[in-house]
Order: C-alpha cells, then sequence, then structure tokens
C-alpha cells in the first residue's frame, strides 16, 4: 500500500529581504485510499506544501524529509516525482502555446505509463474521461490551458487525474472560482478516482464547500506553516461555524 | 535554480484601426527590445537610393542604420569589394522543374534582369554589380503546378554573386523552394515577379554549414489582385542576412510573410524586411518567429512596413516573437510602422521576446515529462503554429523535421 510520509518539512522562499521560512516542521501521513483535507486561512502555507511536494523550484527545502513508500521524494527531480505516483492538481494551470491537449495527455501518459498507450484503447479512454467530465471532445484539439476558463482549467487538471492514476494526488485549491455546477463535476471526476481506493488524496483548501461533495477521512488545520490541529470530518463543521479566526492570531506568513 | 517569475524580456505592441480619420494621420512606431528608439528610420533608408551600380553605395562602417546589428568583419569583405576580387566560388545546383516551367542560365544583359525592384545596399548592389550567369525561372501564363520547383544550391566554398528571377506569369500558381546547404561566401538578389492574379509561394531555407556567409535580397513585385506569400527559414551558417522586400504593381495585391530562425552559439541571424504600401487595396501579414540558444547566439529582426499617402485602402500587421532558451544569447527586434494616409483598414505591429517560461517546463514535468522532451515540446509547438500557416504540407513536414533535428542536436 503506498504511503507518503512527511516528516518536519521546513520549506523557505526567496525573498527580498533573504530566505523567508514558510512551512515551519510539517508532519503528515497519508495512505492509499486515504482522503485528507488541508485547511487554512490564506498564506498559512498550504499551497507551498502542495507544490513544495511537486518539486516546484521556488521552493528550497531546509529541513526534513519526505518518502514516498520509502523512497526520497525530495532527491527526485519535479518529473521523476510525477513518474513515482505524486499529482499535483494546480491552482493556477499553465498555459502552454502551440502545444495541444491531446499531443500533451498523450506524452503524459506515455511518461508516467513507461510506454506510450496503445492508440486505439487510448483513444477510447480519453474520450471517456472527458465525457465524465462534461467536456466538449474539441477541447482536445486546443492548446494546453489557452483561453480556457476558470472551469475548463480545473476539468482539465482532473482529467490529467483520471488518465494518470497516481499513488498520491494533491489538489491544490481546485475547487476555488468553481460555479456550483462545474464544482459538483468536478468532485465527481476526484470521487470517481477515490473510489478506486487506489489514490491517496490531499485535498487542500480554503474553503469548507467541496467537503460537502468529496468527504475527508482526516482534516488538519493549517497556520502559520504547520498542522495545528488534527480530526475527523467534524473538524470541518466546526470551522464551517467559527472560521480559522482562533488559529491565526499572530502566526500567519507569506 | 532560476527564479520562476521572471519571464523577463520586452514586449511591444501597436495597432491603429482607421476607418474616418483624415488623410494625413501620422504614426511611427518604433520599438526594439532593448529600448532604443529610432526615430524615422524607414525615411532614413527609404532616402538611400537604390542603384544597382556597387559603387553608388559608400562602403559601410556599421554606424548605418542598415548596418548597425551586423558584424561586418564576419561578412568576409561581402561589403568593402575585398570579396569581389576573387569571386571564383562554385556552386553545385540542382533543378526539379514540374512540366512547363523553363530555368535558363542568362548573361548580365539579358532584359528580364532587374525588373522587380533596385538594391538598396552595398552588398546587394555590390551581388548585381559582380555576378556573371543568372538564373530565370518562369511558369507559363496560367499553368498551376502541383508540384513544387526545387533550387537545390550546395555552396562548395569560395565567394559567389548569384542572380535568380522567378517570373510567375498571370493567373499561374506556384511554389518555388530554394535550398541552400553547403558553405562559402555567397550575397545575391532573387527576384520575384508575381504577374496579375497570380500565385507565388516563395520557400528560402538556409541550411547551411556552420562557417556560410550569406547575404540576399529578395525583391517581388506583386501584380494586380496577385497573391504572394513568402517563407524565410534559417538554421545554419555563421552569418546569414536576408531581406525579402516587397512592393505592389497595382491594386489587389496579397503579401505574407513568414520566417522562422533558429540561432546558436555564436550564430547571427538577421532578417530584414520592407514593405512599400505605395499601392491601394493591398494587403500585407508578417509573421516571424526565431528561438536562440547559445552563447552570443544573436538574432536580428526589422520589419519596416510603409504606407504611402497613395495607398488607402492598405490592411497590414506584422508580428515578432522571440524565444531565449539560454542566458548568453540576444535579440534584436525592431519592427517600424510608417503610415502617410489614415484611409486605411488596419494597421499594427507587435514584438515580443521572452525567456523559455520555467511555468511551463515545471508544468509539463509535474506530469512526469523530463525536462529536455518538455522543453522540445514547447519549442516545437512555438514553431509549430507558424508552420501550419504556410499551408503546404510537404514543406511544413519538412520544417518540422529540421526543427526536430535542431532540437535534438542543441536542446541537450
Amino acid at each position: 500500500m503506498a504511503t507518503l510520509e512527511i516528516r518536519d518539512l521546513h520549506v523557505s522562499v526567496e525573498a527580498e529581504t533573504g530566505p523567508r521560512e514558510i512551512l515551519r516542521g510539517v508532519d503528515l501521513t497519508v495512505k492509499q485510499g486515504e482522503t485528507h483535507a488541508i485547511m487554512g486561512p490564506n498564506g498559512s502555507g498550504k499551497s507551498t506544501l502542495a507544490y513544495s511536494l511537486a518539486g516546484h523550484p521556488k521552493y528550497t527545502v531546509t529541513g526534513g524529509s519526505v518518502l514516498l513508500d520509502g523512497e526520497d521524494v525530495l532527491a527526485m527531480s519535479v518529473d521523476e516525482r510525477a513518474r513515482a505516483g505524486v499529482f499535483l492538481a494546480m491552482q493556477y494551470p499553465v498555459e502552454v502555446p502551440g502545444v495541444s491537449v491531446s499531443n500533451f495527455l498523450r506524452t503524459a501518459a506515455t511518461a508516467i505509463r513507461g510506454e506510450a498507450p496503445k492508440l486505439r484503447t487510448w483513444v477510447k479512454e480519453v474520450k471517456e474521461a472527458m465525457a465524465a467530465l462534461q467536456m466538449d471532445p474539441a477541447f482536445a484539439e486546443r492548446n494546453v490551458n489557452e483561453g480556457f476558463s476558470g472551469g475548463e482549467k480545473k476539468r482539465h487538471e482532473i482529467l490529467q487525474l483520471e488518465l494518470l492514476k497516481p499513488k498520491i494526488a494533491i489538489l491544490d485549491e481546485t475547487d476555488s472560482g468553481l460555479d456550483v455546477d462545474a464544482l459538483r463535476i468536478v468532485s465527481e471526476g476526484i470521487n470517481r478516482v477515490r473510489s478506486t481506493g487506489e489514490v491517496g488524496t490531499l485535498l487542500v483548501t480554503h474553503y469548507t464547500r467541496i467537503l460537502r461533495y468529496i468527504k475527508p477521512d482526516h482534516v488538519h488545520v493549517f497556520a502559520a506553516g504547520r498542522i495545528v490541529e488534527s480530526g475527523g470530518a467534524e473538524l470541518a463543521d466546526k470551522l464551517e461555524e467559527e472560521g480559522y479566526e482562533s488559529y491565526v492570531k499572530g502566526g500567519a506568513s507569506e | 535554480m532560476a527564479d520562476v517569475n521572471t519571464p523577463s524580456g520586452a514586449t511591444t505592441a501597436g495597432s491603429i484601426e482607421v476607418g474616418t480619420a483624415g488623410a494625413g494621420a501620422q504614426l511611427a512606431g518604433p520599438g526594439t527590445g532593448r529600448g532604443t528608439a529610432v526615430q524615422q528610420p524607414i525615411d532614413a533608408r527609404v532616402a538611400v537610393k537604390p542603384s544597382y551600380d556597387v559603387n553608388d553605395f559608400p562602403v559601410p562602417h556599421g554606424r548605418e542604420e542598415d548596418w548597425r546589428f551586423t558584424p561586418l568583419h564576419r561578412l568576409n569583405g561581402l561589403h568593402d569589394g575585398t570579396a569581389a576580387e576573387g569571386a571564383t566560388g562554385q556552386d553545385k545546383l540542382e533543378l526539379a522543374l514540374p512540366d512547363g516551367v523553363t530555368a535558363e542560365t542568362v548573361g548580365r544583359d539579358d532584359a528580364r534582369l532587374g525588373t522587380a525592384g533596385k538594391p538598396v545596399d552595398r552588398v546587394a548592389a555590390q551581388a548585381f554589380s559582380a555576378f556573371e550567369q543568372a538564373l530565370v525561372v518562369t511558369v507559363p501564363k496560367e499553368q498551376v503546378l502541383t508540384e513544387p520547383v526545387k533550387i537545390d544550391v550546395h555552396g562548395e566554398g569560395g565567394v559567389r554573386f548569384a542572380h535568380v528571377v522567378v517570373d510567375v506569369k498571370p493567373f499561374a500558381e506556384a511554389v518555388v523552394v530554394i535550398n541552400h546547404t553547403g558553405t562559402g561566401t555567397r550575397a545575391a538578389n532573387v527576384e520575384l515577379l508575381v504577374g496579375e492574379g497570380a500565385k507565388l509561394t516563395f520557400v528560402s531555407v538556409q541550411d547551411w554549414e556552420r562557417d556560410a556567409v550569406h547575404a540576399a535580397q529578395h525583391t517581388a513585385l506583386v501584380g494586380r489582385d496577385a497573391t504572394f506569400k513568402s517563407v524565410a527559414v534559417t538554421f545554419g551558417g555563421d552569418l546569414v542576412r536576408i531581406h525579402p522586400r516587397v512592393t505592389y504593381a497595382a491594386p489587389g495585391g496579397e503579401a505574407e510573410l513568414f520566417g522562422l530562425y533558429f540561432a546558436d552559439a555564436g550564430q547571427h541571424l538577421e532578417h530584414r524586411l520592407v514593405i512599400d504600401h505605395d499601392t491601394p487595396h493591398c494587403r500585407s501579414n508578417v509573421v516571424y518567429k526565431g528561438a536562440l540558444q547559445g552563447q552570443d547566439a544573436h538574432a536580428v529582426w526589422v520589419g519596416d512596413v510603409l504606407i504611402r499617402a497613395a495607398a488607402v485602402g492598405t490592411d497590414t500587421y506584422e508580428h515578432n516573437r522571440n524565444l531565449v532558451l539560454t542566458d548568453g544569447a540576444r535579440v534584436d527586434s525592431i519592427p517600424n510602422l510608417e503610415i502617410e494616409t489614415g484611409e486605411i483598414v488596419g494597421a499594427g505591429h507587435a514584438s515580443a521576446t521572452g525567456r523559455f517560461d520555467d511555468e511551463q517546463l515545471f508544468y509539463l514535468q509535474a506530469r512526469g515529462i523530463p525536462a529536455e522532451e518538455a522543453r522540445r515540446l514547447v519549442v516545437r509547438g512555438f514553431f509549430a503554429e507558424l508552420v501550419q500557416q504556410i499551408g503546404i504540407a510537404e514543406i511544413q513536414d519538412h520544417l518540422m523535421e529540421k526543427i526536430e533535428a535542431e532540437l535534438e542536436a542543441t536542446v541537450a
């Protein structure tokens, strides 16, 4: 069973005044089949956690460890992490002009699976996954994220999640900027992947809204660069009522 | 690791859409990747009197507007007369002529030479003054070719001056491809005569060996309701300077100028083009794209569009984009637009030079795609957008293969 173990993770970014510590000792274990919601106010460092796990070059790990089934994730390049089974659905997916969605998906699937998917089954697989997310087939011929609406970008991220079948899925504010219909469609996509029982999900979110569609096994409150409280789904209800105020006094960074 | 938030570079853009403005509105829009503004540069160039005679042009010293980006010492004497003293270089020429097309080798006195326009700088005039024989390719009236005319030029060293005339008679349609390989020091004039209602796509590929020097003026005269498409592709050579020029013989002409270049370490690849709208109701569209990689890779793009007072109903746009893949490369990109009448459909230009986008790279890598493959994907996409517009499958495939080869050789 795949397990992601984050131990005492410290991460800094380069600021004008020198390095600034954003993550201050994060401890978290995510097992295959589990869903963890990371909730916290703006600037608490929860997106930094997501991007650090994926290996974004902006962030420097200054301490701690991240292991995926005992393998040192921090020693891997960005693409090695993805091939090892770490997937990050981004809050702001990047435009790649001149590269079509279909070309991109196939290139990514080839890289992740270690061999080019057989064309006929691949076309069917993509078509079905797109239909499930209510995406127009013409979408495949557009350039990656170019001119996509906010909702289209997020569906495209979840389409990749469904096709690439990671061991650990990190979803960074996937719910932000979505209307109710889009949120439902995207959540259903995430639930399809979860229902396989083969993915550990780290759901990073500011709002409790998405948790009406996706029931977490564990909820963690993130503040000032670390997890300050952990609980079950009921903790989200408490946050829904009380907000983050009791967690943020004087501690927010970023 | 590079700061991911620095898509450093420069972007300039300008456009005007005119429907009702009175005559005499003037807009000069110089812009450069480095912020050096040049006042009225087109006027300065137009003021130079074109001539067939090299002696009508002073030897450039490097400060002239036309020459300020060109490393003159690497021209192997094409600009100062010394190259002409021993012009004994040879080219191996191979022609593929579809049925009906004729190719003749003619002497300097042939009446068809020099009809598209005169040389506008000393190197082009040097070529005109020194060439011994010219190649004249004629596509007869109303002949619609289904296969391209191919002219393969393989330089076998030395200095050589060349002259080519492509004469596409009225209502004929042709694709003409000149492919340059091998090496040597070459200066040439190519005249492109596009007859009434004719269609010509002219592709010039500079696939030279690394040490070649090549300067060429491509002078097109676009006839009434004719369609001219120029595609300049420059990969090889030490110094390549291509100068496409378009003038219109009568109203209704349409010109599209596409270009792509890939400059590696130490290469100087320069494309400067002039579209002289002096005739009403003509259109022009320019898209040039380049990638640069390696120390002292240098690309120069200068696009001059002049809309003269008589050219009412003109519609023009020019666009240059550069992708800088590594440190140490340099781009000078200068779109110029000068308008002497407001009675036009539209005119605009844009220039953008940017670094390779680290965020794109991260996004692709985060999907398991290795860094080198991700870079290739992005560069391929950057050029594919342009290549798709050429409209000739065989040439598109060939160019994408060349880009692949360039990426294999250099993005590593």
